[in-house]
């Protein structure tokens, strides 16, 4: 803020409350000529005022909250560009990145400023820090063992990932259940909390990106329908087998079972991720899909993402 | 014998009064069904029987809409131009002008009815009409204005009563508050971007809402409570200097306290502790009103007990002094890291809203109604006891739930395990509420019920004839 708009609110925020002061004090006398507790002599519609003095007990604590508000202006930033005598802030404001905030942290620290969200971080990094860093210590085949961490790594789960996966981390329309045995980038220990740390992205072009007409798509959906044993058409599937050829197998195998460094789904084993009723198998070809999972490793730290991949290891390995 | 309201030679212009207190009752019923539904929504979901313009995101902003602009505002047009007729003895200035804002309001509020439901939205609270509706406002608006201060120019009286202050107040207000913050930038008929972006946007916003709170629901209200609290108990108004402090601080006072509604957010530092500190301040200004309310019944206090209109009226200010206690609370910045995002937050609006608000208003319309159709009482007394003591059990019911469920969501929410990590998920906190979510429900239908009562009780009055309807022997009682 410019001095002049700094100058410009103080000087308002002050007027305004000092202006309540003054008027408060006037009318605390009686000047109106009229004797106390007698009527103002006007009268409308039948109404008449009388001339009651404030009540005592509403004048001071009218006072008094002028008073409080008054200290708390000199001790907290309030006024414009001020920053209040305690030094205090809620955040580094107007910082825009993590290295400006890493740094306004540090200025603040040597200056004795007290940022509120600095020493809440801080103090749980003291308290809860040697917790998480004993877990990440621990190899994370021996932590699935460790039903403790799993209650910390369930409800870090709860609030952070049941939101796409839900509570019960059975997932929902586009994002995957991590209860079953079925994994689009695999169900190891290391492969799940590489996919926690870094995110993944899922990316099916429209067609697949092949030269395949709408005609065909018909056919092509009652073979993918028959890759997992469904009733189903079978000279229609024949026909569609052909279209998969075209390149369909490159991602998804020439088996359909698809393919875990790409994160290509099976198509072999009814389980579905946007759905597997014909129309919407249909609707996944002709416009592809896509799907993220974000990363986590600068929300939430490696530490805390060790500790949830033992959690989701165990949702499915009993 | 001041609390008949006789014709003092002056012949008022009543059609338009009566035109905006029918529909007052009419309107409220609608806004308060809906909320009802959508108060059943969150309990039982399916209720939106899986239909686009029935889910409760386009509901909840149909209703609070409807209760604000539809009951609420209509309620202060048929009462300010009623009260400014009377204390200025005269009539209404330009009373085309005044017929067309009853016909403009009403296509308002059609307008909305229709646009809602439909997801037509600029995604601001309580101002989510997109930029045509706006700009109908804006012309209604202004003609309000034109007939109120024409009323006030040409009044016979010496003085302006201090109702006056409170609804030229509030009429002033609410035209800045909604021209400033429903700037947008049409790209189609029915959309619009606002003109503000980011935490600016957010602190316009907010500035308007709260003042939405502060200047159409508190000082238009007031107006209208300095008119018939003094009118209904016969008595004088307690403290002429009471008014004008009051007054002026809290007209000073309000517009200041917007950034109360964004602690902890993006909202630069400086922005929210000021907005907490005159929020604070503003806590004695406000109950100042209450003050003078209540006051005024000194001597008269044994009419409450065979009164309900006056009962309405004594309770809307104990529940105005209630919420405006709680809200500098509510906006101090510990306590708002509890209760903010809470169901607190609905108990506490809703305790302004159903508590004050609305029983001012029917506490009003039940003295106004018999006036403007030249009857002596409402047809049934009973009937307005019966109602007074739904709407009061029907309030206490909805604010009791949701201070415990929010107090309790707060907690939750709050909860940290020995390892840092949160005791609840969301769901948790959300399962805990659906008790409480049933208990409001249920203030809901009592409170709804009343006004259902009331619009059977309107109708019989309306319709009754002449001088059947005999004022009650007052001065029996007294």
């Amino acid at each position: 803020m410019t001095s002049f708009w700094s100058i410009w609110i103080s000087v308002l925020s002050l007027i305004v409350i000092a202006g309540c002061l003054i008027l408060l004090r006037l009318c605390s006398k009686n000047t109106t000529g009229v004797e106390e507790g007698k009527s103002m002599g006007h009268s409308f519609d039948g109404i008449e005022e009388l001339n009651n003095p404030l009540p005592k007990w509403w004048s001071y604590m009218f006072y008094i909250t002028i008073v409080f508000g008054l200290i708390y202006l000199a001790l907290y930033p309030g006024l414009g560009n001020y920053k209040g005598l305690l030094g205090w802030s809620s955040s580094n404001q107007g910082v825009v990145s993590i290295a400006e905030s890493k740094a306004a942290t540090e200025s603040a620290t040597k200056d004795g400023r007290w940022v509120q969200y600095d020493q809440e971080v801080k103090h749980a990094n003291d308290k809860f820090g040697p917790i998480f860093a004993a877990y990440a210590a621990t190899p994370l085949e021996e932590l699935v063992k460790n039903e403790e961490a799993l209650k910390v790594g369930g409800r870090l789960f709860l609030q952070n990932c049941a939101q796409c996966h839900g509570s019960d981390a059975r997932g929902s329309k586009g994002f995957p259940n991590l209860t079953d045995s079925d994994w689009l980038y695999g169900g190891d220990l290391a492969t799940i909390k590489t996919s926690i740390m870094n995110g993944r992205h899922g990316m099916m072009p429209p067609k697949g990106g092949l030269p395949i007409a709408d005609s065909e798509i018909p056919a092509l959906t009652e073979y993918i329908v028959s890759l997992s044993g469904r009733e189903h058409d079978a000279a229609k599937a024949a026909q569609g087998q052909a279209s998969f050829m075209k390149g369909c197998f490159a991602c998804h195998g020439m088996d359909a079972k698809g393919n875990k460094f790409m994160g290509a789904p099976n198509l072999a084993d009814n389980i579905w991720l946007y759905g597997g009723s014909r129309g919407i198998i249909e609707e996944t070809i002709i416009h592809g899909r896509g799907g993220v999972m974000p990363a986590w490793k600068n929300v939430l730290g490696e530490e805390k993402v060790h500790v949830i991949a033992a959690y989701v290891y165990s949702l499915s390995n009993k | 014998m001041m609390n008949h309201s006789q014709p003092t030679g002056a012949d008022y212009n009543y059609t338009v009064v009566r035109q905006f207190a029918l529909t007052t009752v009419l309107w409220g019923i609608v806004g308060m069904s809906v909320g009802v539904l959508i108060a059943a929504q969150l309990i039982w979901p399916q209720l939106n029987f899986d239909t686009p313009w029935l889910t409760y995101s386009r509901l909840r902003p149909l209703h609070t809409n409807a209760v604000i602009f539809a009951f609420g505002t209509s309620a202060l047009f048929a009462t300010s131009y009623y009260v400014v007729q009377r204390t200025c003895q005269t009539r209404l200035f330009a009373p085309k002008l005044a017929a067309f804002t009853f016909w403009g309001w009403q296509a308002i509020i059609l307008a909305a009815a229709i646009t809602l439901p439909l997801g037509i939205t600029q995604a601001k609270e309580y101002a989510e009409l997109e930029w045509p509706i706006d700009i109908a406002i804006t012309i209604v608006w202004i003609s309000y204005a034109v007939v109120f201060f024409g009323t006030i120019i040409k009044r016979t009286t010496s003085h302006i009563y201090v109702a006056n202050w409170f609804f030229g107040g509030f009429i002033i207000t609410v035209a800045v508050l909604h021209i400033v913050n429903s700037m947008a930038i049409p790209v189609s008929l029915w959309k619009s971007y606002s003109v503000y972006g980011g935490a600016v946007d957010a602190m316009v916003q907010w500035w308007y809402g709260h003042n939405a709170v502060g200047f159409l629901l508190t000082a238009g209200f007031l107006g209208m409570m300095y008119y018939f609290v003094p009118k209904q108990a016969g008595r004088p108004v307690y403290s002429y200097r009471l008014s004008i402090v009051h007054f002026w601080a809290l007209i000073a006072l309000y517009i200041w306290a917007g950034p109360h509604h964004l602690h902890y957010t993006a909202l630069p530092d400086w922005t929210q502790s000021l907005g907490m500190v005159m929020s604070l301040i503003l806590f004695a200004p406000s109950w100042g009103g209450m003050i003078n309310g209540i006051m005024t019944l000194s001597g008269a206090w044994h009419k409450l007990r065979t009164d309900p209109v006056l009962r309405f009226l004594v309770v809307s200010l104990s529940f105005y002094g209630m919420s405006t206690f709680e809200g500098p609370m509510m906006a101090i910045k510990t306590v708002n890291a509890l209760s903010h995002y809470t169901d607190w937050t609905i108990g506490h609006v809703h305790s302004g809203a159903l508590g004050w608000v609305a029983m001012v208003s029917i506490g009003s319309l039940y003295h106004l109604i018999p006036v403007l159709f030249g009857h002596g009482r409402m047809y049934s007394t009973k009937l307005v006891n019966v109602h007074f003591w739904l709407a009061t059990i029907g309030t206490v019911l909805y604010i009791v739930a949701m201070w415990i469920s929010g107090v309790m969501q707060g907690l939750m929410w709050r909860a940290v395990n020995a390892d840092g990590t949160l005791t609840y998920s969301f769901v948790e906190g959300l399962e805990a509420s659906y008790p409480f979510y049933f208990v409001r429900f249920i203030g809901g239908c009592f409170f709804l019920t009343g006004m259902l009562i009331m619009a059977y009780n309107v109708i019989r009055t309306v319709k009754a004839p002449d001088n059947t309807l005999p004022a009650l022997a007052e001065a029996e009682a007294a």
